[in-house]
């Protein structure tokens, strides 16, 4: 069981390291959703530091959605996701493992490149700690819900667009709390409390969150 | 199920027979919402005294507040359907929750609506992140959500079960955003506006309100009955007492 799981992951990787063009787009939108923020909004140092937590989450968000596209897409055009809900592990597992290894590809970068980004926006050291943690925590989170859309819009023609809607509302709440995190820490305040919390939704969704995709594949399937 | 152990009222779970009940109650309820209505808002308007605080722009909440509530209470109705038609496969019940949600969503954006044309005199401002315009907000886009996703997929039978498991999946969501959006709004300590201007309700103006959510409520049942009519023709264009229905 371990090893066919493990063999599982090592595929996925595989495939997601073969399409590096799509995490090579995943990153630069990121980096470029992130660049707009000073140019669309301006160069004041202090109004800078302030949007900072919103404007690299906000741009995570959106790479994360982005991202999602290519989650079940060619595993349901060749059939694997068929013959995967024939195997004898429980198709939620085995999308678990399929999620992990899609955030390490798409996820982690984001994660990493955030020190980055808070640099860019004159972010101090504390800040930027807490902005990644944030973004390490919060990231899988957005992964784990964003794959119920993903699971229920695969194979539609116009997805990218519905999938965005359909996920902007559940991941307000993981925005508030990793973007006031950041906020708190800016203002002095303990942050405990978020990361609880943040911690606290990761290990729900990181429960239930398979079990609804497969049941999202599942119509998909049906 | 077992033939047995049937409920009456399950009879009414079956297009053929949901159909003519639908017809017969669809007139009445819009008579009800109609009558409700005009007695609602000329108490609303000429017997109810004006607000000593807000003076008469007041008077929009006799709107406002039932279109809050049903635009709420209609999404956890949906969801209801959504469990039942998913669960139990009952087909009259996702197009209940189909039918629904138009309506749901346009009580959504009235109170949205009345709720700014509200704030304008009384905040002086059309529009605050305050945590319930943001959560109601977002409910908008939960609506608009199901809708779109149940519109965008060609398989029905798909479209009907994907839409139900989002609205399933929405509805867990709503206290967690709730709350969140209220955590929020405390944290940005903006825009601390409460609602209540510490006027209490004389009973006139309680009553119009009454009346009006009733109104709302009758108005519901109407459209949605009628709604749902359409959707079992269009469903059913093969169904013989279908198809002479539509002759008709």
């Amino acid at each position: 069981m371990h090893k066919m799981l493990w063999k599982l992951f090592s595929r996925d990787m595989t495939l997601f390291m073969h399409r590096k063009q799509d995490v090579v787009t995943v990153l630069g939108f990121f980096l470029v959703a992130v660049a707009l923020f000073p140019l669309g909004i301006s160069s004041d140092p202090e109004l800078l530091r302030t949007i900072a937590p919103g404007a690299v989450w906000i741009a995570a968000l959106f790479s994360t959605v982005l991202a999602l596209d290519r989650l079940f897409s060619e595993d349901l055009d060749d059939g694997t996701l068929e013959q995967q809900m024939l195997m004898p592990v429980p198709i939620s597992l085995l999308l678990l493992v399929r999620l992990v290894a899609h955030w390490v590809i798409t996820g982690l970068p984001l994660v990493l490149l955030a020190p980055l980004m808070g640099l860019q926006f004159g972010l101090a050291f504390n800040e930027i700690v807490i902005l990644t943690l944030s973004l390490l925590i919060g990231t899988p989170i957005l992964v784990l819900l964003g794959a119920i859309g993903a699971a229920l819009t695969v194979g539609l023609k116009s997805s990218g667009g519905l999938v965005t809607l359909l996920l902007l509302p559940l991941y307000v709440p993981v925005l508030i709390l990793g973007t006031s995190a950041v906020t708190s820490v800016m203002n002095g305040v303990d942050v405990t409390a978020h990361f609880s919390l943040m911690g606290a939704a990761l290990l729900v969704s990181l429960v239930l969150s398979p079990f609804a995709v497969a049941t999202a594949l599942k119509i998909t399937l049906d | 199920m077992s033939a047995t152990r049937r409920i009456p009222w399950m009879k009414y779970a079956s297009a053929s027979s949901f159909y003519p009940l639908a017809n017969r109650l669809a007139p009445l309820f819009m008579g009800l919402a109609i009558v409700l209505a005009v007695v609602g808002l000329y108490m609303g308007f000429f017997v109810a005294p004006v607000d000593y605080q807000q003076g008469n722009s007041y008077r929009i909440m006799f709107l406002h507040v039932p279109a809050a509530w049903m635009s709420m209470f209609i999404y956890l109705l949906l969801a209801m359907y959504a469990i039942i038609s998913l669960v139990w496969r009952v087909k009259m019940a996702d197009i209940m929750a189909y039918s629904l949600a138009p309506t749901g969503a346009m009580f959504t954006f009235v109170a949205l609506v009345t709720g700014a044309l509200w704030g304008r005199p009384t905040w002086g401002t059309y529009w605050v992140w305050d945590a319930r315009l943001t959560s109601e907000l977002l409910l908008l886009f939960l609506y608009l959500g199901y809708m779109g996703l149940y519109s965008a997929i060609p398989d029905r039978q798909r479209a009907s079960r994907a839409a139900s498991f989002l609205a399933i999946v929405g509805v867990v969501n709503v206290p967690i955003i709730y709350f969140s959006v209220v955590w929020w709004n405390t944290l940005h300590q903006g825009a601390s506006i409460t609602f209540s201007g510490g006027t209490s309700m004389t009973s006139v103006m309680f009553t119009s309100l009454l009346l009006m959510t009733f109104a709302c409520w009758a108005y519901t049942i109407a459209v949605v009955l009628r709604r749902a009519q359409a959707v079992i023709l269009e469903r059913k264009k093969v169904a013989l007492w279908a198809s002479q229905i539509s002759k008709k």
